[in-house]
């Protein structure tokens, strides 16, 4: 038997691999989130002190599952309304009195795409939709998906009550999509999962940069996506996407935790493993001719990726693919990562011109990455004065400590 | 299930009666109460007066207080609504895009409640 630290650390990572599959079968029997959440919570903790004492089971799901199911029969029958749910319960109850150790957790039905639908439904508000799939599917708790986002744990607990009150009564239902409505729905679940990825690789506010766990959990869910929907080119672009962005994880902070721009990043701490499965991805992808914006942003980081010094990117190919993705996904965001292209790809001038066309109607104002573009090609292209208080704009807009120091470092370089 | 689909717009927007878009819009609500009856899934549907009929009722301390006007004085007001028998969410949501009046004004989506017995 393990020792009891690796045996916790063992449990904790089983729950957490399991959680999402067994959750989701679970709402597909009993046909209710919060029911099938608190069975499947009040059996881990039945699990974590039985496996102590006995050790980990040869499945730890099919475990899990049989007791959540034993759960639910026992709390539908305290329920006031049970003599109408007494088919249910003896159907539950048939399931429950499976010996875990009969049956494989393979046979298990994979129900978590159809979950994740049903958490980035539409009608749900957008930060509700990853946290509700942060809780459901990834297994994190109400406290640590609180932090993640600075939240208080009450507010957050409420949110999610909420948002599985809400499921259940307004009958969102709980399957896959029709085709008639599949690539808009497919677009909000990639969506929720970028945005996990993005709070854990930019953290909007506070001083860490990079928050591991939420990085780790947009890659898992986006693989777990992909196996279900193995069809789907723009999930594989989004996974290629984060792969390429995150292998620059130890490159892009320095020893105290400063930013690192791309320029001056150590190329050999990049990791390979990823460039390489990013890429791998992409080779397969891109000649299916079904181009979305995840691909397009992901060659895009490929072609950094693969280029072994700042001074041999390939600035024109990273342009032609900027100037792509405007065409589908015309957003001034995307205008002011072109025009950073170009500015290498032809002179700061060209760039600074197409920066004040994006900028005229007012759109980018509140933009901080407009301003920090802005004042670098300012900087480059001579303009120290103007590039200085361009840098102060950027400044005053980021909530980012680490962000605003590298901003600072920048004005004292001019 | 059933739904509640109420139709809000400001009044005086959209097709208005003598103008050549009127006849169309009309005859796209008089398609849809087919489409949705052929269905199987109308229980019920109306549109109702303009808001300068409307009467607001209250009781305070045992007295009827009446109100010219609407309770709440919105841009959108409701217009009419239609009450549906649905599979789930996604079909009442599929259902109010094809009113008529959701491409100038919004439709609201309310499941009615279910009592226990």
């Amino acid at each position: 038997m393990l020792p009891p630290l690796d045996l916790q650390r063992t449990i904790d990572r089983t729950v957490r691999e399991e959680w999402g599959r067994i959750l989701a079968s679970l709402i597909n029997t009993v046909g209710d989130f919060q029911l099938a959440e608190d069975c499947l919570q009040d059996a881990v903790v039945s699990a974590i002190s039985h496996w102590q004492k006995h050790g980990l089971p040869d499945s730890p799901a099919a475990w899990l599952i049989t007791a959540a199911r034993r759960k639910a029969v026992d709390r539908l029958r305290r329920q006031k309304n049970f003599a109408a749910r007494q088919q249910e319960i003896s159907y539950l109850a048939d399931l429950g009195n499976v010996p875990a150790d009969e049956f494989q957790a393979e046979i298990i039905p994979d129900k978590r795409l159809e979950l994740i639908f049903t958490c980035c439904h539409p009608s749900l508000e957008e930060k509700t939709r990853v946290a509700l799939t942060l809780r459901t599917l990834g297994g994190l708790t109400t406290q640590e998906i609180a932090l993640a986002f600075l939240d208080k744990p009450e507010a957050m607990a409420q949110r999610l009550v909420r948002a599985k009150k809400k499921i259940r009564l307004a009958g969102i239902p709980y399957r896959c999509p029709g085709n008639d409505v599949l690539p808009e729905r497919t677009a909000s679940v990639l969506r929720v999962i970028y945005l996990i990825f993005n709070e854990g690789y930019s953290a909007s506010a506070g001083d860490r940069l990079t928050r591991t766990d939420l990085i780790e959990e947009a890659i898992r869910l986006a693989r777990i996506i992909n196996q279900l929907m193995p069809e789907d080119a723009e999930t594989e672009g989004l996974l290629s996407l984060m792969l390429l962005h995150d292998s620059r994880r130890f490159a892009r902070t320095g020893k105290s935790g400063e930013l690192i721009p791309l320029e001056d990043q150590n190329r050999g701490r990049w990791d390979k493993a990823k460039i390489s499965e990013g890429a791998r991805i992409l080779e397969r992808v891109l000649p299916m001719q079904r181009l979305g914006p995840y691909q397009l942003q992901a060659a895009i980081s490929a072609v950094h990726a693969q280029s072994p010094t700042w001074h041999e990117t390939d600035w024109v190919q990273i342009e032609a693919l900027y100037h792509l993705l405007y065409t589908i996904q015309p957003s001034p965001v995307v205008r002011v990562n072109q025009a950073v292209a170009v500015s290498y790809s032809r002179s700061p001038e060209a760039a600074l011109s197409m920066l004040s066309e994006a900028a005229s109607a007012g759109v980018l104002d509140g933009y901080q990455p407009y301003f920090a573009a802005r004042a670098d090609i300012l900087a480059r292209a001579g303009k120290t004065n103007e590039a200085r208080k361009t840098f102060i704009t950027a400044i005053n807009l980021s909530d980012n400590k680490l962000e605003k120091a590298f901003l600072r470092d920048r004005i004292a370089r001019l | 299930m059933q739904y509640m689909l109420l139709i809000y717009a400001t009044e005086g927007s959209g097709p208005q009666p003598g103008t050549d878009e009127f006849g169309p819009f009309m005859k796209g609500y008089v398609d849809f109460t087919e489409d949705v009856k052929q269905a199987g899934k109308f229980v019920a549907g109306d549109a109702l007066q303009p808001i300068a009929t409307a009467t607001t009722v209250s009781v305070q301390g045992g007295k009827t207080e009446t109100m010219d006007g609407p309770f709440a004085e919105t841009k959108e007001q409701l217009g009419g609504y239609y009450l549906l028998d649905c599979e789930d969410l996604d079909e009442a949501v599929r259902y109010a895009a094809m009113i008529p009046t959701a491409e100038h004004g919004h439709v609201e989506v309310r499941p009615v409640m279910i009592w226990d017995s």
